[in-house]
């Protein structure tokens, strides 16, 4: 908010004033070389993905495809038959990308919609409601904050173990489903700050707390609830650490495992790298499309999740 | 969004709905916070509290998973401190965590000024967002090919520089260094967007007076900017240095702990011990003293650097 007000008339100024300054062409140069290695590498990615791997080798810094192809592609999707696959010099190893994507997208879907729900519902009564320690209680909440979750990782995984959970969807899912830290705090800032005029007047009218929460806090707060469920989806979509321990096997493995062990199928001596570059950007496309969705909603919430 | 939020707003009175009733005034919203709170609550007891009692309780025993832990006292922790590979993980870690933070704070804090001097750009923000949007996975992946010693393009330009070709991954020497480089790669425009953000707090008339005092750029930098920063730059150290202790992902992906023990950091080793030995006690001890480590870091942080005071109040 305060950068678009600010922004217009700062540049106007100092734009049509100076002609040319050097100092100010370096300053460019420089970001512009920072946005360079931040985007360039996708389009290599890209580039061998759509190279056959026989003709990677002696064609390692060409900037266009080498041998043109979508086999990669093909192979990723399941669509190609390893025979093809050994003759545009892939190793043969598989990667089922269905199921892992279907994976990925309940897993994640799941804890998104669950933490954000049940942890609008804790910050609103810490946020809204006056009963007796709920600063207490919201400071141990905010404690967990710190807890490293290596170290939660472990006792979880023989929790989910004795459960007998280990490699289902609930088991993958529980941890994160009913409340993160993190979107307990973002929330409460939120609703500490709306007026309670509105909340008054519909208590007035007799309402009761579940339908203020409902009709009033919840369609008010849309906005930070909808930056909320897009930061925790994308975090949710790159995890890793947990889904390895709990979800290794094929049916709940999710695509950030799947990238994993397709890595590590290949021999060390020739990796099928336009099949694993494939695979690289699909697995990123849906965070390259929430990304180029909502990309401007992504950068304005940077400076305050991180400032708090 | 906006309609969902107006006709709320607009939504007529229901004439039927109950009123409070007495007693649930006097009590306080008690009653309905508990309602409110119970799923998180749910959460935070089973797996956080919990889990971070047994986890303690564990390191205190020795458990294999099959059949019941057997409480052995402090052995696990005189066993790690007569461990090689942990004293090796730890020092490994802490390379890493050095370079992180290092590189990170610098290049960020650079990147901060030039969008805060030069372009305020949306679309240039995001260009640098676009690595820490991606997965751990995806960038050492995506690095594990740039930077293989045979294809790579990287070491393809290093050769045309007429320098000798690096093995990035193989060697012990660069082995840590390179998955430095790749987190540094991921975060260094978040770092930055944030810190940025930090500038963007600061009220201009604090410059300007500078500017009429006849105060360099460098100096106004030096005296003005980054002690208004501080509390934007130890959230950031903070984050950074917690964040680099557990690094993982990367390491599990490209290097597996290798080559030898050189990329062996705690969290691999926490996870070797636990998971692929099943010495789930020793697992905890480890995982117990980086807990510790990490409190302290965090608490000298604050109290050192006064992260909770800023200036601008």
């Amino acid at each position: 908010m305060t950068t678009t007000t600010s922004r217009a008339p700062l540049q106007a100024a100092t734009r049509r004033r100076r002609p040319f300054n050097p100092r100010r062409a370096g300053a460019w140069a420089l970001l512009a070389l920072a946005i360079a290695v931040s985007v360039v590498p996708f389009l290599w990615v890209l580039r061998t993905a759509l190279s056959t791997n026989s003709a990677l080798a002696s064609n390692s810094a060409s900037l266009l495809p080498a041998e043109f192809t979508f086999g990669a592609f093909m192979r990723v999707f399941g669509l190609q038959s390893p025979a093809d696959a050994v003759a545009e010099g892939g190793s043969g190893a598989a990667i089922d990308f269905w199921l892992y994507l279907k994976n990925s997208i309940i897993f994640s879907s799941i804890t998104t919609a669950g933490a954000v729900f049940f942890s609008a519902m804790a910050a609103y009564a810490f946020a809204r409601l006056r009963w007796k320690g709920r600063n207490v209680v919201f400071g141990l909440f905010l404690g967990t904050m710190l807890v490293p979750p290596i170290f939660t990782a472990l006792p979880n995984f023989l929790l989910i173990k004795n459960l007998d959970l280990l490699n289902t969807m609930l088991g993958m899912v529980l941890p994160y489903v009913f409340m993160t830290p993190f979107a307990i705090f973002f929330l409460r800032q939120f609703f500490l700050n709306m007026s309670r005029e509105v909340e008054e007047a519909a208590m007035l009218d007799g309402a009761k707390h579940l339908r203020i929460f409902f009709q009033i806090v919840l369609p008010n707060a849309a906005a930070p609830l909808a930056t909320l469920a897009l930061l925790t989806f994308i975090g949710q979509w790159n995890e890793y650490f947990w889904p390895l321990l709990v979800g290794s096997q094929d049916d709940v493995r999710v695509l950030q495992v799947g990238l994993g062990v397709f890595k590590s199928q290949s021999p060390q001596g020739a990796p099928d790298w336009s099949g694993l570059m494939a695979a690289v950007l699909v697995s990123a496309l849906p965070i390259l499309i929430l990304f180029a969705a909502f990309g401007k909603k992504i950068v304005n919430s940077i400076g305050f999740s991180g400032i708090k | 969004m906006t309609t969902l939020a107006k006709h709320a707003r607009s939504a007529p009175p229901q004439p039927g709905a109950p009123k409070p009733r007495g007693g649930y005034r006097r009590l306080g919203d008690l009653k309905i916070a508990l309602f409110f709170i119970a799923p998180a609550m749910i959460g935070f007891i089973f797996f956080y509290v919990v889990p971070t009692i047994r986890g303690v309780y564990l390191s205190f025993t020795e458990y294999n998973i099959l059949g019941d832990p057997t409480w052995v006292g402090m052995d696990n922790y005189s066993a790690i401190a007569k461990d090689p590979l942990f004293w090796n993980s730890l020092a490994v870690t802490g390379q890493y965590v050095f370079l992180n933070i290092v590189l990170q704070t610098a290049l960020a804090l650079g990147l901060a000024l030039l969008m805060h001097k030069v372009a305020k750009s949306t679309l240039i923000r995001g260009a640098l967002l676009l690595p820490w949007m991606m997965s751990n996975v995806i960038a050492a992946l995506l690095w594990f090919w740039m930077l293989d010693y045979q294809i790579g393009v990287v070491n393809q330009f290093i050769e045309w520089a007429g320098l000798p070709r690096v093995a990035f991954f193989g060697s012990e020497e660069w082995a840590i260094p390179t998955q430095a480089l790749i987190n540094t790669w991921r975060h260094m425009g978040y770092t930055a967007l944030l810190i940025f953000a930090g500038m963007q707090a600061i009220p201009g008339h604090i410059y300007e007076v500078a500017k009429l005092d006849g105060a360099s750029p460098f100096q106004t930098f030096r005296k003005i900017t980054i002690p208004l920063l501080r509390p934007v730059l130890v959230l950031v150290l903070v984050v950074t240095v917690i964040g680099s202790f557990q690094v993982f992902d990367t390491v599990s992906v490209t290097t597996g702990g290798g080559p030898v023990n050189a990329t062996r950091v705690i969290q691999y080793y926490i996870y070797q011990r636990a998971f692929t030995e099943s010495d789930f006690g020793y697992g905890s001890a480890i995982a117990v003293i980086l807990f510790l480590i990490l409190a302290l870091v965090a608490f000298i942080q604050m109290k050192f650097l006064k992260g909770n005071e800023s200036d601008l109040d």
